[in-house]
This record gives C-alpha cells, structure tokens and sequence, in this order.
C-alpha cells in the first residue's frame, strides 16, 4: 500500500482532484440552498467558495495548484456567455418591445453603480488607488480589469471588488427587490445583471428565462456604458 | 451536439478576434454573445442542438464561477487597510444599482403581458 503522502504528492498534481472538488463543493452548495428552501444567504457560489477556501487553506495549497483543476471549469465561461445568445433570441420580441426604458434604466443603473461606489469608498476616506478599483465594480472582470489599468490602479484588486459585488447582489438581489415591490420579470433581471454581471445573471436565469435574457443583455451593455463613460467621468470628476 | 459545440466555440474565436482586431471595449464572449444572436436571427429560430446545448451550460452558469470566486478569497488581502470604505462601497452600491435600475424599468416599462409571471424569487 503506498503512503498517503504519496497518494496526495500525486492526486495534488493532476487537475482531477480539484475539478472533482469543485463540483463536489458545488452540490454540497446546492444540496444545502435547496433543503434551507432558498434562503438566499445560502448561495450555492457563496457555499462553495467558502468550502474550497477553507480545504485548500487545511492542506496548504497554493490557488495556481488548484486553479490546474479549476480552470476547466472556469474554461467555460467563455462558451456560457456566448450562449446567452439563445434566451436573449427567445425573449428578443419582448426585450424590443421596452428597448427605451431598458436603455434608460440601464443607463441610470450604470452611472448608480459608478458614482455610489466612488462616493461612498470617497467619503470614508479611500485611497485614490482603491477607489480606480472600485469604480467598475459592477462590470464583468476581464472589461473591470481593464478599465481600471486605464486609469492607473490595481486590476488584481479590481478582480476581487468584481467578484465581491457579484456574490453580494446574488445573495441580496432578490429579497431586496421584493421589498422594494418590484414584481416585473425584466425590470429584476436587468437590475440582476446592471449591478452584479454574471454571477446575477446566474441567479436571474434560476428564477426565469425572462429575466435572465434581461440580465445578460444588461451585462453586456453595462459592459459597454462603463467603459465608455467612466474614463470620462473619471477625468471630469478626479 | 458536437456541431453545436463547436458553433458556440466558433463564435467566441470570432468575438475575439473581432474585439481584439478592433481594439472594442467588451469582452470576446460577449462579443461571441453578439455574433452567436446575428447568427439565430438570420437563421429565424434556435436549432434544437444549440437549444440543448445553450440550456445545458446556463443551467449550470453560477457553477462556473467558483474558481474565480476562490481566487477572490485567495487575495482578500489585498482589501487591506481600506477594507471599510470598500465594504461600504460595495455593499451600499451595490443594493442601490439594484434598487435603481429596477425601479426605473418598473416605471417606465409598459406593464402587462411582458412582464413574465410571478415574481417568485429572481
């Protein structure tokens, strides 16, 4: 029988303990949000990143060790955005049928998005470093990274705002909404996918095909707003 | 199933080296999104193949997010001494995009059939 350290030396090396981990950690998310009946703190991302985090934090891996695994599931991604093409076409009739309010709406979400997290991180005395990374927070991380390298700070911290904002509005997105009284289907996807980008719109999907052709459609027009608009307004304002 | 694959990875190459070639401030998939779209409407409905493949891959879309959200974890050092302007900043930001957007929409959107059903939890 060979040693156990051996048997780690040689899983820990391969993808497959970490991709099967991470599927593993995922259902135990989803095992656990479906018996809570959909609390939402429970979130099956927010679940799972807490497991991984605290199994590799245990055994001393390194992320890159685990990203070897990981990034076939992150792989995907790419593919999965891409087929948000197929909910937007089966719900396009009724997203042209309130292209002005969703480009108004969109347009008044993206600049919610950048001015209340600049003024906020401003008012409670962040560094100018952080609040370039603060600023695209609610924008998808390849176009948030590089808007933030544009303006001269940290697209690695960027990275982790966007991540943060995603998770957040996922958990707090939906009871919120509620609260507030908003029923329409578009009007919570676009709020879903304006604010927290993919991982919103991972969440806007789960409760309809409606609302998450309004959220992916809102993410990557948001995408497109913040880039153009917040250089400007950076330059205006800074 | 392949071929469906294969078009939705086709599109993303394409989306790349579009936004690439033409230096667009989005991303290549969502520019693959873009193309992928044009494509379904020049076709006039979504083949069965992409459907089951799309469906697929968007059932299980917050599933791919954990790696990334594992890297987040990874580097929460670098919040630092800033972490209570960027708590408050993300979390207050963030619920009032939400709350914004949302109420904009619910106001200026025409109510009705297009408004999906019932609000259960999305």
């Amino acid at each position: 029988m060979a040693d156990i350290s051996e048997v780690w030396v040689y899983l820990s090396a391969s993808p497959l303990l970490f991709l099967t981990l991470t599927l593993a950690a995922f259902q135990a998310g989803t095992w656990a949000y479906s018996r809570s009946g959909h609390k939402p703190f429970l979130n099956p991302v927010l679940t799972a990143v807490i497991l991984v985090v605290g199994l590799l934090m245990l055994s001393g891996t390194s992320y890159e060790t685990y990203f070897e695994g990981a990034q076939f599931v992150h792989f995907l991604l790419g593919p999965a955005t891409v087929a948000l093409a197929v909910p937007l076409y089966r719900q396009f009739d009724r997203v042209r049928r309130s292209a002005l309010a969703l480009v108004a709406s969109l347009l008044c979400g993206s600049l919610t998005a950048m001015i209340t997290a600049v003024g906020l991180g401003w008012l409670l005395g962040a560094s100018r470093e952080t609040l370039m990374s603060l600023a695209p927070k609610s924008v998808t991380a390849p176009v948030a990274m590089g808007i933030t390298e544009q303006l001269g700070g940290l697209p690695s911290l960027t990275a982790v705002m966007v991540i943060l904002t995603g998770i957040l509005g996922a958990v707090l997105g939906p009871p919120l909404l509620t609260l507030i009284g908003v029923k329409d289907g578009r009007a919570r996807g676009l709020a879903m996918g304006t604010a927290s980008h993919g991982i919103g719109t991972a969440r806007a999907l789960e409760a309809s095909e409606l609302s998450g052709a309004f959220s992916g459609l809102a993410m990557g027009l948001n995408a497109l707003a913040t880039a153009v608009l917040l250089p400007l307004l950076w330059r205006l304002f800074m | 199933m392949l071929s469906a694959l294969t078009l939705i990875l086709s599109c993303q190459l394409a989306g790349e080296l579009v936004t690439r070639f033409l230096g667009l401030p989005v991303p290549g998939p969502v520019a693959g999104m873009v193309i992928l779209f044009a494509l379904l409407v020049v076709k006039g409905s979504v083949p069965d193949q992409i459907g089951a493949v799309a469906d697929a891959l968007l059932r299980n879309l917050a599933l791919l997010f954990v790696p990334a959200g594992v890297g987040v974890m990874a580097h929460l050092g670098l919040i630092g001494q800033d972490w209570l302007p960027i708590s408050v900043a993300v979390i207050g930001s963030t619920l009032a995009t939400i709350a914004v957007t949302a109420l904009v929409m619910n106001r200026l959107a025409r109510p009705g059939a297009d408004a999906g059903g019932s609000a259960d939890n999305g």
